[in-house]
């Protein structure tokens, strides 16, 4: 009896030994994701020490990248940066918001299914893709139909007008934004289905029973009780935008000056790097172009740490529910 | 229908028009940019896709014909190598996700940053890496873009396989613990094999996320004009190859581009499709 007894604790004690050793090798490969960020924001900071040695703060505000006489800022990247993430998301949130809309409520549901995977499938094409379409096949159109009307519309008006001016190459900032657009509108409207979806039924079908029209649901029970999850959606989405870099590189127009107007070229940070990081060759360019990548990494950690605090709120109220 | 006269009601009714009518131009644009893509993808990538395109490598500048052979080589190498290296790890951290992430503070930091690292610039990995290694080896190198695919894969497998993981009923675990098993047997060979296919999900949609990845390749594995399988020497590419030849005022090289994009796309859509279809997998019964 007793060295039955004996037995079992030996296994229960090998079994714990096992467990532990399971704990731990478990968690040592999940620390690996949090040393890989403490390792990027440390390489970025060492590499980036010596241009902000060099620079100060007013790197971020000097509006000059000169290669040959070394002397680098980063307005201009981070003005192309926001310029075209900005209007990505103006174009994209609507249309997205429409797709959701379509998928959840006004599609028959045989359709769902495939239309659903068309639309992921457009997140699945890579960037590379979007900046080869958009060169060679969205920018000749643009620039031979779209923005001459562009410019003798809204042209014409006495505010916006001179964001539309300038030689309608077909490249610039509005076309970055807009291939952007195209990218992130699968990301932002997936995440709004998803979120349209965990409406309570009995929500939905008490606006119905009160004679509400679809629009009228969707407008008064579907997005007040979604709405932060619709914004960490398009949170979500300029996140992206913010750091795409190879279908920005291709039709943004790399130019180093400081845009005038939509339709001039410019360049994004992740574009900058892209195009000048691996021929860089002076120390100061180098640690300048590390520069520009802690700028990035900053500014897209804390658009997609909100996104995901929106969305993690919105998860504790389907739990409540 | 005497509510259609009600100005109210025809308010509402017009309202509910444009807005449905929005809705279906939303959907119909965003059809159309994927078709017009695909479209000009198959037109350009079939005019120049051919038999050499297998079996020539890169030409130089200049130089009439050529393929993609010591692309296509490289590129698999590459996502072979990453994704040999991100299935385990991701796998594992996932099981810990699952396992402990309940009880403490890590796990959950963990999961957040694995959230935010799934959307990270894939630019500024390739920095990462560059500090890392490159800078330290001074040349670039095939073991180089494998580590930066290798980050960029590490999130999508940790977030699928907690994801999966947490489908399994309490009571299969249950049962298993009641039998006094140990915790790692259940989590192994219950609880991860009850998932397994959405786990391959995870993994086949890291390949294809992975396999299209330019920015990180740019100063990592950089490019390489002639056939090596050398890992350790700066690796020839797909999507690298494309970036460069679509850029260059040649037009074989251009071709050659649109065909090494055709071939890529495609097998990432393919990647995609076969993940949602032969792996689809709902929470276990």
């Amino acid at each position: 009896m007793s060295a039955s007894v004996a037995a079992m604790q030996s296994v229960v004690r090998k079994q714990r030994i096992q467990d532990w050793f399971f704990h731990k090798i478990t968690m040592v490969f999940a620390l690996t994701v949090l040393f890989v960020l403490v390792g990027i924001i440390i390489s970025l900071i060492n590499g980036a020490l010596p241009a902000l040695k060099e620079f100060g703060p007013g790197f971020i505000t000097t509006v000059e990248w000169d290669p040959v006489n070394d002397q680098f800022g980063a307005a201009i990247a981070i003005v192309g940066t926001l310029a075209s993430a900005g209007i990505a998301l103006l174009i994209a949130f609507p249309v997205s918001f429409g797709i959701a809309l379509f998928l959840t409520e006004v599609c028959p549901v045989w359709l769902r299914r495939p239309l659903g995977t068309a639309v992921e499938l457009l997140a699945g094409v890579p960037s590379i893709i979007y900046g080869m379409w958009g060169l060679f096949v969205f920018a000749p159109v643009f620039s031979e139909y779209v923005q001459p009307l562009l410019k003798s519309t809204l042209g014409a008006l006495p505010w916006i007008g001179a964001l539309f001016k300038g030689p309608t190459m077909g490249i610039g900032i509005l076309t970055a934004g807009l291939i952007l657009a195209v990218m992130i509108i699968p990301f932002i409207a997936s995440v709004m289905r998803d979120v349209f979806e965990i409406v309570p039924a009995v929500l939905k079908e008490s606006a119905y029973g009160l004679g509400c029209t679809r629009w009228e649901v969707v407008r008064k029970i579907v997005l007040p009780y979604t709405k932060t999850g619709v914004v960490g959606g398009v949170m979500l989405g300029l996140g992206r935008a913010l750091g795409e870099t190879m279908a920005v590189t291709f039709v943004i127009g790399n130019a180093a000056k400081l845009p005038n107007s939509l339709f001039s070229p410019g360049s994004s940070i992740a574009s900058t790097l892209a195009n000048e990081f691996a021929e860089a060759s002076s120390k100061l360019h180098v640690s300048s172009l590390f520069a520009l990548g802690l700028i990035l990494f900053i500014i897209t950690f804390i658009v997609l740490s909100g996104a995901k605090l929106m969305l993690m709120g919105l998860s504790r109220k389907e739990g409540v529910k | 229908m005497i509510q259609t006269k009600n100005p109210v009601y025809r308010k509402r009714l017009f309202f509910h028009r444009v807005g449905m009518a929005l809705s279906v131009g939303a959907m119909s644009l965003g059809l159309i940019a994927l078709m017009w893509i695909l479209a000009t993808l198959l037109i350009n990538g079939f005019e120049s896709l051919s038999f050499l395109m297998f079996t020539a490598d890169t030409p130089a500048p200049g130089s009439d014909g050529g393929g993609l052979r010591n692309a296509i080589v490289g590129s698999l190498m590459m996502v072979g190598l990453s994704t040999a290296v991100s299935t385990p790890v991701g796998i594992l951290a996932g099981i810990y996700l699952a396992e402990y992430g309940e009880e403490n503070k890590i796990a959950q930091v963990t999961r957040f940053v694995t959230d935010i690292m799934l959307s990270a610039p894939s630019i500024v990995i390739g920095l990462f890496v560059y500090a890392l290694y490159v800078a330290n080896a001074h040349h670039f190198s095939g073991y180089a873009g494998s580590l930066a695919l290798s980050l960029i894969a590490i999130p999508v497998v940790v977030r699928t396989t907690d994801n999966m993981l947490k489908l399994v009923p309490n009571s299969l675990l249950e049962a298993a613990y009641a039998l006094g098993a140990p915790r790692w047997k259940v989590s192994m060979m219950v609880r991860l094999r009850a998932v397994k296919a959405g786990v391959m999900t995870g993994v086949l949609l890291a390949v294809a996320r992975v396999s299209g990845e330019t920015a990180p390749l740019l100063f990592t594995a950089l490019n390489n004009q002639f056939f090596s399988a050398d890992m350790n020497q700066p690796l020839a590419n797909l999507p690298v190859v494309i970036y460069q030849f679509a850029m260059s005022p040649y037009d074989n090289w251009r071709a050659l581009a649109w065909g090494g994009a055709l071939i890529v796309t495609f097998s990432v859509l393919a990647l995609n499709i076969l993940s949602r279809t032969v792996f689809a997998q709902k929470a276990p019964k």
